[in-house]
């Protein structure tokens, strides 16, 4: 029974809600706007918010210094490497685990997460060393791997979560009907997942494209995804503001774009698939 | 054919033995009704010949064959379970088909099975919708389709009616009753039930606590329980058992009467007491009668309207020749 | 639902994931382990191939005596903890906000949502530039025209700037979940309680905040561990220097910059054990609330 809600109440409410979300999402809109602006008007005081020439120059000099395409083309490939093989790797296990529960399930998968807390940099050295023996170093296959091996404990974390949401007795019921066990995985469990598997490939695809420790110290020219592509305007060089500005917009962009198309699963995704 | 036998089964969860040594045989064509109380072990029973769960000591031979360590895909059986479990990605067609599927059949003769299956169960309508589209009583029959195409050696059903309201049960009760009639397939039904177990079995397996307290018909049961815990739990409302003086009468440690065989006299009669709750049906009309030093309620069933209150005084009297008699371990005194 | 078929497919199943995830942590652990007990210098010659020479506990007597380890735990546990902070407080209001109903929800959401999406460095170079930077950032704009003098944000007070990027990037998820798990909660529990008499206030702090309890957790447990490992944030605006250099900061500038690799290792095995005592420590509280 929901009460009703005073229009001033709402009123209210909402112009709260908007100033807050848009104070949150200033920094991303005043990047964008920046980044059509020449590197004068990018600093005038006070700050320019309409009443400026709209200009593409800065997008041509980002390109100029560095090949975009390059870079989005190995961001995707690893990111979506990466989520694919964890997802294959994972749905399996989550199966086991979701499914077949035995007392140690639950430290097993406390231990997958506790893997990820494992500082990075304790093994850095470690990691690049076997890259340069396997000559993965500055590879997008070795990066793939890394990745996969990161998001693998929350792969399985969530796809967990999500498989326990459906009844066991289905399953069984496909074994009653004569299922193997890799079709009942095929045309029963993963068809009834899909949308929690949409959201765990969609946030991994994110987490994936973002990372920027492993991706930044084992790349070189190659394989550098698109963290690469902007920590290289992290030394201040005179006037760069618009031409910061429009390579961080190449970055985000097609991020923000997927994450708007696929906002509901993404917010599923976002809760780790651990709340409802 | 679709016989099962289970010869010495036990089933323990950890150090809890939940099913102790058992023996059953369920013959060819048999409706067979597995009922008790909820935690009786029935269902772990069902799951056991299913083989979704692992026996921990004996044999299940199905026809003949030691069937024990098969996995559930090739025993041969079909199951309807409570949830109904349709797959839920699927259409009704897709749903019924899955076994067929699986079973590597050829098109021509899954569309030709899926339809006679359907036109049985009156799905043909349906066919092409998502399970989410069907009312329970659809999805229930949804359910049976995909357990009878495959033409399985024996049914099981794990309490297929209890997620259905009151009205529906009793018609699928008997849609069910006449599709055993029609295949003359094993049927193993699971239920907590009795009125269920009374109305559609041939033969009635009582448990309690994984030990079969009796086998046999609906009205072997009703006649001559062999003890105390089969007669209150078949029979409704319950036979009212009683103890102490009335019982020492009859030589008996407990005896017990059923409420329809107690009839309710004008004056004199054996035993009085007084109305607590009347619950009239208008074809019968049940007393709940207290204070008649016999024990705390006793229960009696009178047919027709009969206008008795509550706080009244009521006249009763016991069908001698129906009275139940039971030693000190609760069995029956013949 | 356990047969013994079934337990045995379990384990095959469960076996790339658990193998792959245990060499991962045991393979360059254990190099780790070894470096960490040798003078490993390659800037020097010194390789594996040749030899390492063993130094015993030096290298952790080294670490531990150096001026900047303490701090920069300090450091670390500080910036962990406010950004917990932070997050969780101005997640729980901000989800019972957009819990109210409004126009253009959704839009708004799409709003709060966006700082998740944008990768580190950017986030990292957007603030320090264009809105920190002390003389051409939005916050210095600000700061003139109230009158104020503009703060060098990243040198004055490095430690709290990044403690608010880092928030900025994580309070989408800490409101989402919190969001979530507040839209779960059952009205009729609120009713009841306000037909019983309570204040709003005692009606969010005995019914609201519980039923947050492992939304809390789950929040607390993911950020810990990405925050743990914060890099690119620090990598691109201060580089360690103010104040803000992290265990796992000092431990890279060991490894990379100074390519002490002995020094580094024994680095990582204190950041390995100060992140297995944060991870018990949040197992014990996880562990409980996750089957709650």
């Amino acid at each position: 029974m929901s009460r009703t809600v005073t229009k001033q109440r709402k009123m209210i409410t909402t112009a709260a809600a908007w100033t807050i979300g848009l104070i949150i999402f200033f920094p991303i809109y005043w990047t964008i706007l920046t980044s059509f602006k020449t590197e004068a008007q990018a600093i005038n005081d006070p700050p320019l918010f309409f009443a400026f020439d709209w200009t593409l120059e800065n997008y041509a000099l980002v390109q100029e210094r560095s090949d975009y395409m390059k870079f989005l083309w190995n961001s995707v490939i690893i990111a979506g490497g990466s989520t694919i093989l964890g997802i294959l790797v994972a749905i399996p296990a989550a199966w086991s685990m979701a499914f077949v529960p035995s007392k140690r399930t639950k430290d097993v998968l406390l231990w997958m997460l506790s893997t990820k807390m494992l500082p990075a940099v304790g093994v850095l050295y470690p990691i690049s060393l076997i890259f340069v023996q396997f000559d993965l170093l500055d590879t997008r296959g070795g990066l793939v791997v890394v990745l996969m091996l990161i998001n693998l404990p929350i792969i399985v974390w969530m796809l967990y979560t999500y498989f326990k949401e459906i009844p066991g007795e289905i399953l069984e019921a496909a074994r009653m009907d004569g299922a193997t066990l890799k079709e009942e995985i095929l045309y029963v469990l993963t068809p009834m997942a899909i949308p929690g598997i949409a959201s765990t490939i969609l946030l991994n695809f994110i987490l994936a494209w973002n990372e920027a420790f492993w991706t930044l110290n084992l790349t070189a020219a190659n394989a550098a995804p698109l963290t690469a592509f902007i920590a290289s305007y992290s030394s201040p060089e005179g006037l760069f503001f618009a031409k910061l500005s429009a390579a961080s917009t190449m970055a985000i962009t097609p991020i923000l774009i997927l994450g708007w198309f696929s906002q509901k699963q993404l917010v599923r995704g976002l809760t780790f698939g651990a709340v409802k | 054919m679709g016989q099962i036998q289970l010869k010495q089964v036990t089933k323990s969860f950890g150090d809890v033995q939940v099913i102790p040594p058992l023996d059953l045989i369920i013959q060819d064509g048999e409706f067979t009704v597995f009922v008790g109380p909820s935690g009786c072990g029935k269902s772990t029973l069902l799951r056991l010949i299913a083989g979704l769960e692992d026996i921990t000591t004996g044999h299940i031979e199905i026809d003949g064959q030691d069937a024990t360590d098969v996995v559930p895909a090739k025993r041969g059986l079909a199951m309807v379970f409570q949830s109904y479990a349709l797959y839920p990605h699927m259409s009704v067609r897709k749903n019924i088909a899955f076994p067929l599927r699986m079973a590597k059949l050829n098109q021509v003769e899954i569309t030709k099975r899926v339809e006679r299956a359907a036109s049985v169960l009156n799905l043909t309508d349906y066919l092409d919708r998502r399970p989410g589209q069907l009312s329970g009583g659809q999805r229930q029959r949804v359910a049976i389709g995909r357990a009878i195409v495959r033409d399985p050696a024996a049914f099981l059903f794990d309490e297929p009616l209890s997620n259905l309201d009151a009205a529906l049960r009793v018609g699928m009760r008997l849609e069910i009753s006449e599709l055993h009639k029609r295949l003359e397939t094993t049927m193993v039904y699971v239920t907590h039930d009795q009125v269920e177990a009374m109305t559609m079995a041939d033969k009635i397996v009582v448990l309690q606590a994984g030990v079969i307290e009796q086998v046999g018909t609906p009205l072997e049961l009703y006649h001559t329980p062999r003890n105390t815990f089969v007669a209150g739990f078949i029979g409704s409302p319950k036979m009212n058992l009683m103890t102490g003086g009335e019982a020492a009468k009859h030589n008996a440690h407990t005896i017990g009467v059923r409420p329809e065989h107690i009839d309710v006299v004008e004056s004199g009669g054996q035993w009085q007491g007084t109305v607590g709750v009347a619950e009239h049906l208008g074809s019968d009309t049940f007393f709940h009668i207290h204070n008649t030093g016999l024990a705390e309620t006793l229960t009696v069933r009178a047919i027709g309207d009969v206008n008795l209150k509550h706080g009244d005084t009521i006249h009763l009297a016991p069908r001698v020749d129906e009275i139940h008699r039971f030693d000190a371990d609760g069995l029956r005194i013949a | 639902m356990a047969t013994k078929a079934s337990r045995s497919a379990a384990r095959f199943m469960m076996a790339p994931a658990v193998v792959l995830l245990l060499g991962w942590m045991l393979v360059p652990l254990i190099m780790t382990l070894w470096f960490s007990f040798t003078k490993y210098l390659p800037l020097r010659g010194d390789s594996i191939d040749r030899g390492l020479d063993w130094v015993g506990f030096a290298n952790y007597s080294r670490f531990l005596s150096s001026s900047s380890f303490w701090p920069s735990v300090q450091t670390t546990l500080v910036m962990v903890g406010g950004v917990l902070l932070i997050t969780l407080v101005l997640g729980i209001l901000l989800a019972i906000l957009l819990d109210q109903p409004m126009w253009g929800q959704g839009v708004v959401r799409i709003l709060v949502i966006a700082p998740f999406f944008v990768m580190p460095t950017v986030s990292a170079l957007v603030w320090k530039n264009m809105l920190m930077d002390p003389v051409n950032g939005i916050f210095a704009h600000l700061w003139r025209f109230f009158g104020a003098e503009p703060v060098a944000w990243l040198q004055d007070a490095s430690l709290s700037s990044i403690i608010m990027i880092v928030s900025w990037q994580w309070l989408p998820f800490a409101t989402l979940i919190l969001l979530t798990a507040i839209q779960s909660l059952d009205s009729e529990q609120l009713e009841a309680a306000e037909m019983d008499g309570a204040p709003v206030l005692k009606r969010f702090w005995f019914i609201v905040l519980p039923h947050l309890a492992r939304a809390i957790t789950i929040v607390v447990l993911i950020q810990t561990i990405f925050l743990l490992s914060i890099f690119a944030e620090i990598f691109v605006t201060t580089g360690g220097a103010f104040g803000t250099r992290t265990l796992t900061y000092l431990i890279f500038q060991r490894v990379i910059d100074s390519q002490n690799i002995g020094l580094g290792s024994a680095g990582g095995v204190y950041a390995i054990i100060l992140a297995n005592i944060v991870a018990i420590f949040l197992m014990r509280i996880v562990g409980k609330n996750l089957d709650a």
